[in-house]
């Protein structure tokens, strides 16, 4: 789950890490008191959930509250990326910035531990810098018993020739930016930039945080935070039941168990001359009402003419998912054709349920899926 | 031979008593595994499927000589079960669990590390010897024994080609799902490593996914080390950028953990790469 701006801001203010002053607004009318309460010179900043909002006109300098309401009202309600904006931050300004760094805590996979990455060429993508400038990006991995020690940030701080007189103050937010990664679950925890004001503090200016879905359980007050309004209704419906569900712009739906198999399945279709609707896995130990939901969210999208099921029993079993097709046939119109394939564990009680409904259904993936793509290529909608 | 688990495998099963730990431990007994013991805390003293349950890891390592150990207790749980097995004296966890946090597993990893104790998984299928030992829920009628090797990070697609194999009269030593989580216990390279110095392993197939470098790694790996060949699939080429796609493994990163990015590095390192599931049993026939 990804956090707006100001919710991550205000997770690493927190922990000790300077930020500007400043609040959100839903209204032109709450950013002008905004504005006016920080004595006018503020920055508007669109709050969704991407990258690129400067670029797309999303965030705007306002030297006075009535300014600031202009720009407002200019920027709730625009279309970023294809979210529409319903909050912005009104920051105070931090004018004669004299240096951009870049700091994130995140999970080294490869060596199954949180890294801190810090850069001087920060406010840029640090994915072209890691690309073009290697050497720029400094690294220390932190071991979950220990925790990130001064002569970590003293390596990070030094690398990046930060003034001396600044490591101190490094330390702290560095600390503070690591210890909401830990307390929050967080899979990302990103300040860029991490500026050198004009008065010579350091200051988080913008914040990004990413907290493992996993982990929600226990932080109820996260899970608060969650802006529905961000996600796609069909995918907030595939949440609540607990299925992994992504739209993507194809006409053949499909439902498979396994987040590998389902990308297989995508992939073998693409091969044959169709294009997937959506990503779907139904997760293990996936129930018949499940199924049914599954079915009812892909088929909610006017754009599939043909659905393709494949479910190779392990955790899941055969007959559930079958009665699941059925019991979500019987539920919905659907003029939509279909073909199952299901292997392994209970499947020919499964493969039974189905015949019996006359379903098609199919041996292999290869058949399944040039099965599904003559089946969409045949009808209209 | 084979790799990891066989005939002497003395397996516990951690979550005997729920709805899957107990379906599976019928299918592992039925398979003709060695499952010499239960845990449920509470339940000490019950029998399930003729196997014995304790109500600790250690009281079952002491009565039954388990040796290896299975977890199929819910998420929220499972952090306490594998350190329970690892400080109960087994060797070899597999976790089936998905859903563990990350952090989670950020220290369970050095914990079992500097404790010697291998963990396969999370959120992962676990692991079958044909005819020997299934530990997991790889289903048992799709393995027969044979010369090939398989390792992926996929739970269902390992199926497929698993099948597909065995289907065409195409054995394999032993199949190994090492999970799809951004942190796991066992990565490609330690399988391929079990798999280069198996006497009856002929050949390798090797089933990764977008997300994360271990693919990579696996292919400067086989570049330098392996003498056998390997044969690999690689999952999520349509996947869009960004996108978390189910696992929380699979995930393109920006430039980083593509398919065609590990796919080349693949190739590069002399791996036949399939650009369908169904192709590889004709690449290792």
């Amino acid at each position: 789950m990804n956090l707006h701006e100001y919710q991550a801001k205000r997770l690493f203010a927190k922990e000790g890490v300077p930020i500007p002053h400043g609040d959100v607004a839903s209204t032109p009318t709450q950013a002008r008191a905004v504005a006016r309460d920080l004595g006018g010179k503020v920055v508007v900043k669109a709050q969704v959930l991407t990258g690129g909002r400067g670029k797309a006109g999303g965030v705007k300098l306002a030297n006075t509250p009535d300014e600031a309401e202009a720009l407002a009202r200019r920027i709730l309600g625009m279309n970023i990326k294809g979210l529409t904006v319903r909050k912005v931050l009104i920051d105070e300004q931090s004018p004669g910035i004299q240096q951009e760094i870049y700091l994130a805590v995140l999970i080294d996979r490869a060596r199954r531990l949180p890294m801190m990455m810090a850069s001087a060429a920060g406010g840029m993508d640090i994915e072209e810098v890691a690309e073009t400038a290697p050497e720029k990006i400094f690294r220390v991995h932190i071991d979950p018993n220990i925790g990130l020690r001064q002569y970590q940030t003293t390596y990070l701080a030094s690398g990046m020739d930060l003034p001396q007189n600044l490591w101190p103050d490094f330390h702290k937010v560095a600390a503070g930016l690591y210890a909401a990664f830990l307390k929050n679950d967080a899979s990302l925890a990103e300040i860029n930039p991490l500026v050198i004001t004009g008065a010579g503090k350091l200051m988080a200016l913008d914040g990004k945080m990413s907290i493992d879905d996993n982990a929600l359980y226990r932080h109820a007050d996260l899970e608060e935070m969650r802006d529905v309004d961000e996600e796609p209704p069909a995918e907030q419906e595939a949440r609540l039941s607990g299925v992994n569900y992504i739209q993507l712009d194809g006409e053949i739906g499909c439902m498979v168990n396994g987040a590998g198999l389902a990308m297989a399945t995508m992939d073998i279709i693409k091969l044959f001359g169709g294009e997937p609707a959506n990503f779907l896995d139904i997760g293990g130990g996936a129930k018949s009402d499940q199924v049914a939901t599954a079915l009812r969210i892909i088929l909610s999208d006017p754009r599939v003419k043909a659905v393709l099921f494949n479910v190779f029993g392990g955790i899941v079993r055969g007959d559930e998912v079958a009665r699941g097709i059925i019991e979500a046939l019987s539920q919905i119109d659907a003029s939509v054709p279909m073909v199952v394939r299901l292997l392994g564990t209970n499947a020919e009680e499964g493969l039974r349920i189905l015949e019996e409904a006359n379903m098609a259904t199919a041996t292999t993936l290869s058949e399944a899926a040039q099965k599904a793509v003559q089946l969409a290529k045949g009808v209209q909608r | 031979m084979s790799i990891l688990v066989n005939k002497n495998t003395r397996l516990l099963v951690q979550g005997i008593t729920g709805r899957e730990g107990s379906f599976h431990t019928q299918q592992m007994v039925d398979y003709g595994t060695n499952v010499v013991a239960g845990v449920r805390a509470g339940k000490g003293g019950e029998w399930i499927h003729g196997v014995p349950v304790f109500d600790t890891v250690q009281e079952a390592v002491e009565a039954t000589g388990a040796n290896t150990s299975v977890v199929y207790v819910p998420a929220r749980f499972a952090a306490d079960a594998i350190y329970e097995a690892a400080d109960g004296g087994i060797e070899l966890i597999v976790c089936i669990t998905e859903r563990i946090p990350v952090l989670d597993m950020v220290k369970i990893c050095g914990y079992l590390d500097a404790k010697n104790v291998r963990l396969v998984g999370p959120n992962c299928p676990g692991l079958i010897t044909p005819d020997e030992a299934k530990v997991g829920i790889i289903p048992g009628s799709i393995v027969m024994p044979g010369p090939i090797g398989v390792v992926s990070r996929s739970g269902t697609l390992t199926y497929e080609v698993v099948y597909a194999l065995t289907s065409r009269g195409i054995g394999q030593t032993t199949c190994v799902g090492i999970g799809g989580d951004p942190v796991n216990g066992t990565s490609f390279i330690d399988v391929l490593q079990m798999f280069e110095a198996d006497s009856e392993t002929e050949q390798v197939i090797m089933i990764g996914e977008i997300g994360g470098t271990d693919e990579e790694k696996a292919a400067a790996y086989i570049a330098h080390h392996m003498t056998k060949r390997v044969t690999a699939f690689i999952a999520g080429r349509t996947a869009p950028a960004g996108r978390r796609m189910g696992h929380a493994g699979a995930i393109v990163e920006g430039k980083s953990g593509t398919a065609e990015g590990k796919i080349a590095a693949l190739e590069a390192a002399g791996v036949r790469v399939a650009a369908n599931p169904d192709e590889i049993v004709g690449m290792v026939a």
